[in-house]
């Protein structure tokens, strides 16, 4: 394969292949989900010492742990004798891992324990070989309790990564009146036959909504608001009609920022005192009491009127903070992904407020959801649509020429339905295809 | 070829006339709710799904009834942790009329369901009320693909107006905490 993978990106275009060569998906795996930082996890879902959680980095299992000292390690999970997986389940609490197969025992760290047996090896085998052991991933950072994980050696430092979109997880903090935030109420777990690339393309995407939600649109304006409720879905309710507001209000009224290394936000979509109407809803009146109790009035306003919608950070996470949500990535094959959502609760706001979160995602994000159910529908039809060379090279051109530079070294659309966006994260698809980090791809040559 | 649309298809309201009574003699309200009308409330409503008259089926509810499928075995309840489908009323009634909607595109083509209910148990009983217990085995097909749900549901029935209602219905998949791909049939 030759090596410079800008060849697979024009002005505005991209080629179909990306999405469909099995060959480019393996060196995805090495480059992407080894080459970047990838998001792992938070760490409350780790809280104890021997707290274990078990996921993928990218096809790797893998697994987050908190060892003896508290301090968050993230290692493969995988045995160094013959290579079975050692942890079975999604998560736990465990003083040490042991494999099924011949019984070789871990420190939470991943250093070897114990070998049954340990004899008759070759001279050179050493159990106490550092590099004998269920190894750790290369780097483990995390962001004020999103942790993040790279196989490569060096490189950027997982902040100068983020880059500005530290903000958006700063967001997602700054919404908790005691300053805390914890994973809870489950995972989602979905599925659908497409590349992980049209995921993250789909989640910042202004265009699509009034059109593929047609049905969630049209059955929640015609809903009569006097049948019974037990307040479940309002929040819901509401967003769903409001995915059906005309192009124009997309166009002038929404926006759409990216960042250096792929990342980007939707902003101003999702206006709190309009649709949550702040000032009728008890709930939420409580909250920003709390809020402003612990953090004043003036920073109570200044965090609401922080409005953002998804912020995806490339390669594998998204962010929703003004429903607590995150939903992150896990490329299976070429074209088979499985997307986990997750919910967060605010330390200190009222329980109601996270109620209404788990109600959001089940109607919203969950798998049986009168939206996203939508969406995996168009995932799958892209799939089967780009296996025809009918048409070759597809078009991410929309705002192409209008975009306008970023105070802080990104790019943001004149207004939401540019594909400002798409064309970014694919800029830091060849950057670390070619073997770099997340800049130097495409659109940066373009532009000097 | 696609049939040409309307920009703005009309999507019926869900009637909230009274339950579709039961093939053969509505039976009368004071009479117990013994196993033999359990069982054939559960084979209807298994018909109506499989028939796709969601209309029908919501209209099998109470105008307070819910139904819910956890994302968890023994998940404790639908507000602390999330679910594959929690509806009261209101968004039940939402997801039905959407299911009528001809721009529903993860319904084009449309799923055809086959579903067989058995093992009903009455788990207890109030005699014009029940809480009751079946398996079922839901066979969805769509786009050549076939797909097999299998489970367990509870339904509470109670009496009103010389039929039957759901109160609610709570549905556990053996594979509720799967990846699965999106669901869009009520189970
Ligand atoms: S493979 Fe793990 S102990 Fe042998
Ligand atoms: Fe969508």
């Amino acid at each position: 394969m030759s090596k410079d993978f800008s060849r697979f990106l024009k002005p505005g275009r991209v080629h179909r292949q990306i999405y469909t060569d099995p060959a480019i998906f393996e060196l995805e795996m090495t480059n992407i989900f080894g080459g970047a930082w990838v998001f792992i996890g938070h760490e409350s879902q780790i809280k104890k010492p021997g707290d274990y959680f078990a996921t993928q980095m990218g096809r790797r299992p893998i697994l987050m742990v908190r060892d003896e000292e508290g301090r968050v390690r993230v290692i493969h999970n995988q045995c160094a004798h013959r290579g079975a997986m050692v942890v079975a389940t999604d998560k736990g609490n465990a003083p040490e891992f042991t494999c099924c197969y011949h019984g070789w025992t871990y420190h939470l760290d991943g250093r070897i324990k114990g070998v049954p047996l340990n004899h008759g090896y070759p001279a050179d085998f050493d159990a106490k070989n550092p590099k004998v052991a269920m190894n750790p991933v290369k780097r483990v950072k995390s962001y004020r309790g999103f942790v993040f994980a790279t196989e490569a050696a060096d490189g950027p430092d997982l902040e100068e990564s983020l880059g500005y979109m530290t903000t958006s997880f700063d967001d997602l903090l700054d919404r908790a009146p005691d300053g805390e935030i914890e994973v809870a109420g489950g995972v989602f777990k979905h599925g659908y036959d497409a590349n992980w690339k049209v995921y993250f393309e789909n989640l910042c995407d202004a265009a699509h909504p009034l059109f593929v939600h047609r049905s969630s649109i049209e059955a929640s304006q015609a809903q009569s608001d006097d049948a019974h409720s037990d307040g479940t879905g309002e929040i819901a309710v509401r967003q769903m009609r409001q995915n059906g507001a005309p192009y124009s209000f997309w166009e002038s009224q929404v926006g759409i920022w990216t960042y250096p290394n792929g990342h980007s936000y939707l902003g101003d979509y999702h206006d709190d005192s309009k649709l949550v109407a702040a000032l009728k809803d008890p709930v939420f009146r409580e909250y920003i009491a709390a809020l402003e109790k612990k953090k004043g009035k003036e920073e109570t306003k200044r965090i609401l009127e922080v409005r953002r919608w998804n912020s995806n950070v490339y390669p594998n996470v998204s962010l929703m903070s003004q429903f607590q949500q995150l939903r992150v990535v896990h490329p299976i094959s070429v074209n088979r992904t499985v997307v986990y959502t997750y919910n967060f609760k605010l330390k200190g706001a009222p329980e109601q407020m996270f109620r209404n979160t788990v109600a959001f995602a089940n109607i919203v994000n969950g798998t049986g959801s009168l939206v996203l159910t939508d969406d995996l529908e168009i995932y799958n039809r892209i799939d089967m649509g780009l296996s025809s060379d009918g048409a070759e090279w597809l078009q991410i051109g929309r705002g192409y020429q209008s975009d306008q530079p970023e105070a802080h070294g990104g790019r943001k659309g004149v207004n939401s339905t540019s594909e400002v966006y798409i064309r970014n994260m694919l800029d830091a698809w060849v950057g670390y295809m070619n073997g770099g980090h997340g800049q130097g791809g495409a659109l940066a040559k373009a532009a000097s | 070829m696609a049939k040409k649309r309307t920009p703005r298809p009309k999507i019926a309201a869900p009637s909230r006339r009274r339950v579709t009574p039961l093939r053969g003699r509505a039976p009368r309200a004071e009479q117990a709710l013994d196993i033999h009308r359990c069982e054939q409330f559960v084979q209807h409503e298994a018909r109506l799904l499989d028939e796709a008259k969601f209309d029908d089926w919501l209209a099998l509810f109470t105008l307070d009834g819910w139904y819910w499928v956890p994302s968890e075995p023994d998940q404790a309840n639908p507000h602390d942790t999330v679910s594959l489908m929690y509806d009261d009323r209101r968004l039940l009634e939402t997801r039905i009329r959407r299911l009528a909607s001809p721009r529903m595109y993860s319904q084009e083509p449309r799923s055809r369901t086959s579903r067989m209910v058995g093992n009903v148990t009455i788990e207890d009983s109030e005699g014009r009320a029940a809480t009751i217990r079946s398996k079922f085995i839901m066979i969805e097909y769509r786009r050549d693909q076939q797909r097999l749900f299998t489970g367990t549901a509870w339904h509470r029935l109670v009496q009103i107006d010389g039929g039957i209602r759901i109160a609610w219905k709570r549905v556990d998949l053996v594979n509720c905490d799967a990846a699965l791909d999106g669901l869009t049939q009520p189970f």
